[in-house]
């Protein structure tokens, strides 16, 4: 067992850890912090996406003990006051989600695309959430909602 | 363009029509989700299970006492541990009075008959102990002969299941000649042979995995009065009533949750193993037991959908009229008979003939058992392989005749006067417009413009040439008239129960038995009653998916939940009106003849006088003063029973541009124009056409289950398997055309499946049109650019060869099994797969 101790959604938390442990099963299972899911064996689709000192990452791909020290955001932490972060609220304008399994992944990736390029082209952005899979919606709504995210005015 | 409606005119605004944005999207975006897997229970236990990594192979012995000593692991399991307390799994749908339905265990004893069959099962107290121990089960098993090519099982060479002595399951046929719905299609081929024109076709349409992206889960909790089961499934009723009649259990001890469920796509319209061994092993722990599927455990063991061989004859005369279509399927069932089976291929038995008046029609659908994943629905279910096949082949006679593909189908079609139609199926199509459909995708898409282009493009011999693809489909939604589905020996009815409850304050409560898994139906749910009853959108909470609040119900697949649920709640809602007019007539001092319900009040006729609906449901929550003899109570059920499918339908376009150097497809627009009735909320609908139309559109361009010769299904993870990326896909051209449903009072027609449908031949058709210049006849899917290269170099042979090699990825021959191919090269690397 390891200790780490690191801030998650802005609360400092400490546990003792097996060496192995994902990043993705210390949040869910040890902080019960379940938005953020697990839809391959790793790395393959992205529903995991938390962002890891600002970063996003799959946390399937980051064991627990690697985020230690460091500070995480989950989609659980994304909305501040109660406000929706911009491209929570552009998800839900757009309907760029379904079932909304990738949903929380899809979100924290786009955040992040946009930190990198708050003005993407529409390349810019499928080619930004690439390593996101989505089996409802076709992504056509989840580009639009990052355009839409970003500011740009979008057609259909 | 987008689908929007007329914008309404009276007030107060109808809320039927409106982009309403979704009720269930709140806790989907911050992550305050309830998925199966995130349920924890104090005491509760881990499974983990072992599976075959053969596809038929005789079970000699299992070693389980390593994996039984290993830390903190509380019981392995075989299927001789769990005998007969596992129950079997059933299949709802024999489609004849003798097919051969192997027995499904599941936890089979002595043999395994497909690679990834489960053979034990560790019970642990976590998840990663379960699965460290599942290493440790030592199984020895004796490898017997497996039948894995579809044709070469259907001629009986190797047995998937050696006691049945036939892989063939069942031989189901149709013939409009002895049905009476039409003339003797044999007839039809001579008559054309002599002087007409013959088609035959033999098409290919590959296994596919669903791949919903929320693996499957179940938890099981065994204390309490019932035993309570959350499951990731689409069927939360029927999964109670085959668990009480497999188990013993009745069926009144057994609730059964479907939570948030992420997807599925006809994928979790099953009864599985791991869902009876999660059971067995809480009944015998007295424990909360969970398992949860890996994603390679989910794309290997839930079940596959299509894979069938068509041969198709299609007759005509000369002038491009059809008169006869002869349709023999093989399909692969796999290695068990699954909880719809053979129902699957069979559904697509009315569709073969789509919008085509052929005066003559045969379908016959031989069923093969093989040693692979069993299949079952998946997004279409037999109605994508049947508009594939007939709009493959509609392209091959225009190519006969030398005319547009569009305008053979024209001559063909039923037209927009003749409806209803009683087609050669038998099935009676009550409305639809083709011409108005087909001319608005054209305007869209700009049809003339680009065979103009096509055109310029192939004289000047570009590098890249452009295909245009056509698809001019319909279905049949809306599982189904009870009758129906008893005449084709289907196991149980297609009615739709729903509930609406009054409550005190005013609000509304109403229970459908149909069971969302992204659908949307608490948005489009609600503004189906909020307009009914006149009451505000957000006051209506649709309640679902838990067979203790939704008591009946039959579930969600096949196009059903409006068109079936949505009239159930409709009945139910008006009854709630009825129940409470006598009530407004009594507080308001008038007659109830004089008594009109409109946008939530009741009104006395020719006066002011007016009383709202949530008025009179406080007055009759109090029942201080009502009528003499009047039962305290507004709410209201109903079960809806349909007296026809309904028949969506549409006409899409696919423009394709081919790199004829390297094969590379690369898609530049896709307009489709869809009659789907009347609209509830348009924005769902939009996303439902945009992932329907992507999953057709994977079918034409990556998606394959793909075997080695030895049975093991090397497309086992998302780098196999190939589920689109956004990269990989662009935006859509969705438009509508609206005539009516006459089957339903809301006048809608599904839309769940049209995009899967109608899509995959529209772009196959585009691929073959962008280079039938080469000599290419047909490129078998996925039309990877190894296949569309293969076939522009030398027609049609290099494009028909199955998946090997690089494709095939991990576990190539050329490696000896050691190790694995690379994608871009095809030649093996160091390491033993990852």
């Amino acid at each position: 067992m390891t200790r780490i101790e690191l801030k998650v959604d802005g609360a400092t938390v400490s546990d003792d850890v097996e060496p192995r442990m994902l990043l993705v099963q210390y949040l869910r299972e040890k902080l019960g912090k379940t938005g953020t899911v697990i839809g391959c064996d790793t790395s393959n689709c992205g529903a995991c996406t938390v962002h890891l000192d600002g970063r996003s990452v799959k946390s399937c791909n980051v064991l627990a003990v690697q985020a230690d020290g460091a500070e995480v955001t989950t989609i659980e932490g994304l909305a501040t006051d109660g406000e929706l972060h911009p491209v929570q609220a552009a998800f839900h304008e757009c309907h760029a989600l379904q079932c909304g399994f990738c949903t929380p992944g899809m979100i924290m990736q786009s955040v992040d695309l946009l930190k990198d390029n708050p003005n993407p082209s529409e390349a810019e952005i499928r080619v930004g959430i690439e390593g996101n899979l989505c089996r409802c919606t076709g992504y056509h709504n989840i580009v639009k909602a990052v355009q839409t995210a970003a500011g740009q005015k979008t057609e259909a | 363009m987008t689908a929007t409606q007329d914008a309404p005119t009276t007030e107060p605004r109808l809320e039927i029509g409106r982009d309403r944005r979704r009720k269930e999207d709140q806790r989907l975006i911050t992550g305050r989700t309830k998925w199966t897997d995130n349920i924890q229970i104090n005491g509760m236990l881990h499974l983990a299970m072992v599976r075959s990594p053969f596809a038929h192979a005789k079970i000699t012995n299992i070693d389980v006492s390593e994996a039984k000593a290993s830390r903190n692991v509380v019981d392995v399991l075989t299927g001789a541990d769990l005998a007969e307390t596992q129950g079997v799994l059933i299949n709802a749908w024999p489609i004849t009075p003798d097919q051969v339905t192997p027995t499904h265990l599941p936890v089979p004893a002595d043999r395994v008959s497909f690679a990834g069959e489960i053979v034990a099962v560790v019970v642990a107290r976590s998840q990663a102990e379960a699965r460290d121990a599942a290493e440790l089960v030592d199984v020895d098993y004796e490898e017997l002969p497996a039948a894995l090519d579809l044709k070469e099982a259907a001629a009986d060479t190797v047995l998937a299941h050696p006691d049945l002595g036939t892989n063939k399951s069942a031989l189901w046929k149709f013939d409009s000649a002895e049905a009476g719905t039409g003339g003797d299609v044999e007839e039809a081929i001579s008559k054309a042979r002599e002087g007409g024109v013959v088609i035959e076709r033999e098409f290919r349409q590959q296994r596919l995995i669903p791949a919903f992206m929320e693996p499957r889960s179940t938890v099981v909790d065994p204390t309490g009065e019932q035993l309570t089961m959350w499951s990731a499934t689409q069927i939360p009723h029927i999964l109670r009533f085959a668990l009480a009649a497999t188990t013993g259990m009745p069926e009144s001890k057994i609730r059964v949750i479907a939570p948030d469920v992420g997807g599925g796509f006809g994928g979790k319209l099953q009864t599985t193993p791991e869902e009876w061994i999660t059971v067995a092993v809480a009944r015998r722990t007295g424990k909360p037991v969970k398992f949860t599927e890996t994603r390679s455990e989910s794309l290997m063991s839930a079940h596959h959908g299509r894979d069938q061989w068509q041969k198709l004859t299609l007759a005509a005369e000369k002038d491009g009229t059809v008169t006869g279509l002869k349709v023999e399927l093989l399909a692969d069932l796999g290695s068990y008979v699954s909880l719809v089976g053979g129902g699957v291929p069979v559904l697509g038995a009315f569709m073969f003939n789509a919008i085509y008046k052929f005066p003559a029609y045969h379908f016959a659908c031989q069923t093969v058992l093989t040693n692979k994943t069993w299949t079952d629905a998946y997004r279409g279910a037999g109605r994508p392989e049947a508009t594939f096949g007939i709009e493959r082949i509609m392209d091959e006679l225009a190519l006969e005749l030398g005319v547009d593909p569009l305008e053979v189908r024209e001559k063909n079609w039923i037209k927009a006067e003749e409806f209803p139609f009683t087609t050669v199926a038998g099935l009676e199509y009550d409305s639809g417009n083709y011409e108005a459909a087909t001319a608005k995708a054209k305007e869209m898409f700009g049809y003339d413009e680009l065979r103009a282009e096509q055109k310029q493009r192939r004289e000047s011999g570009d590098k890249v040439q452009l295909g245009i693809g056509v698809s001019t489909f319909t279905e049949m939604c809306g599982l189904a008239p009870s009758r129906v589905l008893g005449s084709l020996d289907y196991g149980a009815g297609g009615w739709e129960h729903a509930s609406v409850r009054m409550l005190a304050t005013g609000k509304v409560e109403i229970v459908t038995g149909a069971s969302a898994h992204g659908q949307g139906h608490e948005t489009a749910f609600s503004q189906i009653v909020a307009d009914r009853l006149g009451v505000p959108f957000e006051d209506v909470e649709v309640l679902h998916g838990d067979t203790q609040v939704a008591a009946k119900g039959l579930d969600t697949y096949g196009s059903r939940s409006l068109v079936v649920g949505g009239e159930a709640l409709v009945k139910a809602t008006d009854k709630v009106v009825e129940k409470a007019k006598p009530v407004a007539a009594h507080l308001l001092e008038a007659n109830v003849e004089d008594i009109e319900f409109k946008a939530g009040s009741f009104g006395v006729r020719g006066t002011d006088a007016a009383v709202s609906i949530q008025d009179v449901a406080g007055a009759v929550f109090v029942a201080h003063n009502l009528p003499d003899g009047m039962e305290p109570s507004l709410d209201s059920d109903a079960t809806y029973d349909p007296i026809n499918f309904n028949y969506p339908h549409g006409t899409h376009l696919c423009a394709m541009e081919v790199d004829t150097e390297t094969g590379q497809v690369k898609m530049r627009k896709y307009t489709c124009v869809d009659d789907i009735g009347n609209v509830i909320n348009p924005l769902i609908v939009e996303g439902q056409v945009h992932g329907g139309l992507v999953q057709g559109i994977a079918q034409a361009l990556w998606e394959e289950a793909v075997y080695d010769d030895s049975g093991t299904l090397v497309s086992a993870s998302f780098v196999d398997y190939l589920v689109p990326t956004a990269a990989d896909t662009i935006n859509y051209d969705v438009g509508h055309n609206t005539t009516p449903s006459l089957t339903n009072t809301l006048g809608t027609k599904g839309v769940g499946e049209a995009g899967t449908i109608a899509s995959t031949p529209a772009v196959v058709n585009s691929v073959l049109d962008a280079i039938r210049q080469f000599g290419v006849k047909d490129i078998q899917m996925p039309c990877t650019p190894e296949r569309v290269w293969k076939a522009i170099q030398d027609g049609t042979a290099g494009a028909t060869e199955d998946t090997v090699g690089a494709a095939a990825a991990h576990f190539d021959p050329a490696t000896d099994g050691e190790g694995q191919s690379q994608r871009h090269d095809g030649n093996s690397s160091e390491g033993a797969g990852q």
